[in-house]
């Protein structure tokens, strides 16, 4: 079975972009930010090839520091990175985006294509319809529970009234919440290992894309206006000296609250 | 200017973010229709007449009775073209943003979501939506038509005018490849437990607590303060709490007196549900986590020390 797994690199700058709070294992690696959640998509991947065998390939649309991310799902595991890459994809949106990255796709015509939850930056959860719309294959997305026979795939999937179970056949697309797995971490042999791994840039006319599809000729919407959201009232924030549960029960007990 | 705003339904009823959409949409002006997919749905499409809309298109048959995206993106397609409608507006919702992204891919149109407000300007819509986890306010315009835009949760309340709709069907095959995901199991709305949506007090857990034990911290807490305990999305998914107390864009949504959240990061999708609480309190260790944002009283410290002790404490002083 070949699994393309879509990634991005987002900035590292933060908290939602950190990859894991607690160790920051992959952080210090220094080799950039993979989207956290992109990380359960490249995880499941792994799982499935590891019960079904085959290829997993990791595909990224972005800039060219955007390998650094990829390195580390190929030190996690992944076989192989695909970046496509070129000046005039800057400031592409959904539209241009979902484009360019489905080029990209066809090229590998994989079984199955795997998505991350969302994007840190972009807070979308959305590129995969997209994407699934220009492949023309069938989509589960946000799924929290994944089965794979050799045909097709099974989702569990949250939607506001619980979970629907959607079946598709394959080749597929598959959104994956960010608590489907625990993510393993790379071992160090994985993170020498990745080093020799085959990575691949393409520009778009390697993908044989359209150049005015893609970057701010492709888009369709635009930002007009900045602002800084409207104030919040006053806060408090404390650090934790062993006295954070004391000064916060005073707190409530002041508001009434208690 | 000629707006469609799709009316999402569930169980026979219009969903209320749609119908918020669809007020919103009537308070700018133009032309404005409903869109109502589904399987026997004339009747739904008619309800949408006591709030304002005076036309709804359906597109009604067996293939559009489960809620799946796909085929309800040939749907729009088709009510799209034969509307002509510049502007196609979505209520956030789980099945909506599939749709609304897909037939941007499908109509090559611009998607703006997580929008919080529509407005004309100069005879075009524009749309606000807070962005980079609510740090900035941005205006975002499209540059073609049509303009497809998703609706935050709870941004617009719906408003009952009376009146009736002229409902006209639109008959559409949909494509081979939109129907081959098909519904296995339909999620059925679950027996109401105890509901969160009463309380007075929530202590709310997320993937901070551990493990599925480590709700036996919030439930502490909790119980202490007379209060529910709640969940994300993201405990929810992964089985350690049930789907029912969960809060948030696919959950649902509480204004207790006092929201405490224990290892909670504060995503958007989060945030949605629990912001307009009285009384926000974070405890978290991460302390740029962006909860600490929209707190009215943050920790950052590890929430195994400091829950335990505030349990104690509350306890000690109610007696
Ligand atoms: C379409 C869509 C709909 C969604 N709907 C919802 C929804 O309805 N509700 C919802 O909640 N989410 C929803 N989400 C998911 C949401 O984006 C987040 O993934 C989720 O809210 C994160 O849950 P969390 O805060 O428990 O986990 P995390 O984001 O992993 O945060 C855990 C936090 O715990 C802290 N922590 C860890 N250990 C400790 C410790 N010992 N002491 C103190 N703090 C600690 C960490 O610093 C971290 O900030 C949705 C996502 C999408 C795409
Ligand atoms: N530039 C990109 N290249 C490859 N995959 C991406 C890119 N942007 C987003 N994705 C994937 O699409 C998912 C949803 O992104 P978004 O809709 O932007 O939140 C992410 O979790 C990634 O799996």
């Amino acid at each position: 079975m070949k699994i393309a797994v879509c990634v991005k690199q987002v900035p590292d700058t933060g908290p939602a972009r950190k990859l894991d709070p607690v160790t920051n294992r992959l952080d210090r690696s220094g080799e950039g930010a993979l989207n956290a959640t992109d990380v359960n998509a490249v995880e499941e991947a792994l799982r499935i090839k590891e019960a079904h065998g085959g290829e997993v390939v990791v595909v990224s649309f972005g800039p060219t520091r955007a390998l650094d991310s990829l390195r580390k799902a190929l030190a996690m595991g992944a076989d192989r990175a695909v970046l496509i890459s070129d000046e005039a994809a800057a400031g592409s949106d959904l539209v241009a985006t979902s484009y360019a990255l489905a080029k990209g796709l066809e090229r590998e015509s994989a079984d199955l294509v795997l998505f991350g939850q969302q994007a840190s930056d972009s807070d979308g959860a959305v590129l995969w319809a997209a994407v699934a719309e220009r492949l023309r294959r069938p989509l589960v997305s946000q799924v929290a529970g994944l089965e794979i026979d050799g045909a097709s795939v099974t989702g569990k999937r949250q939607t506001e009234f619980g979970y629907d179970v959607i079946s598709a056949p394959l080749p597929a697309v598959v959104a994956v919440s960010d608590a489907i797995n625990e993510p393993r971490y790379p071992s160090l042999k994985g993170i020498m290992g990745a080093k020799s791994k085959p990575t691949e840039t393409l520009s778009l006319a390697d993908i044989g894309a359209e150049a005015d599809r893609v970057g701010a000729s492709g888009s369709r919407t635009t930002v007009l206006e900045l602002a800084p959201p409207p104030a919040k009232g006053d806060q408090i924030k404390i650090e934790d000296d062993g006295s954070a549960a004391e000064q916060l029960v005073e707190w409530l007990a002041g508001r009434k609250l208690l | 200017m000629s707006t469609l705003v799709f009316l999402e339904h569930h169980g026979g009823a219009i969903q209320k973010g749609s119908l918020g959409v669809l007020a919103r949409a009537l308070a700018v002006g133009g032309d404005v229709a409903g869109v109502v997919v589904g399987h026997g749905v004339a009747e739904v499409a008619a309800s949408a007449g006591a709030f304002g809309v005076a036309t709804v298109y359906t597109v009604d048959g067996p293939d559009f009775e489960a809620p799946l995206p796909q085929p309800r993106v040939d749907a729009l397609e088709a009510v799209a073209a034969a509307s002509g409608a510049e502007n196609i507006l979505f209520a956030a919702s789980v099945l909506s943003a599939d749709i609304a992204a897909g037939l941007a891919a499908r109509l090559d149109a611009g998607l703006n979501w997580d929008v919080t407000d529509i407005a004309i300007d100069g005879g075009k819509l524009t749309a606000r939506r807070p962005a980079l986890g609510d740090t900035v306010l941005v205006t975002v315009g499209w540059t073609s038509t049509p303009r497809i835009a998703l609706v935050r949760s709870g941004s617009f309340e719906p408003v009952e005018t009376g009146g009736t709709a002229a409902v006209h069907d639109v008959a559409v095959t949909p494509r081979e490849f939109s129907t081959a995901a098909r519904m296995v199991d339909q999620a059925h709305e679950e027996a109401s437990g105890p509901s969160i949506e009463d309380a007075d007090v929530i202590v709310a857990g997320g993937r901070g607590l551990g493990t599925p034990e480590g709700f036996r911290l919030a439930e502490e807490l909790a119980a202490a303060l007379g209060g529910a305990v709640a969940a994300t999305r993201a405990v929810v998914d992964a089985g350690w709490y049930p789907y029912s107390t969960q809060v948030g864009q696919t959950g649902k949504s509480v204004s207790p007196k006092l929201y405490i959240a224990l290892g909670i990061s504060g995503a958007i999708q989060h945030k949605v549900g629990m912001q307009s609480s009285g009384t926000i309190v974070a405890i978290n260790k991460d302390a740029n986590a962006p909860i600490f944002d929209f707190a009215d009283f943050g920790v950052v410290g590890d929430l195994n020390a400091v829950a335990p002790k505030l349990a104690d404490l509350v306890r000690a002083r109610k007696g």
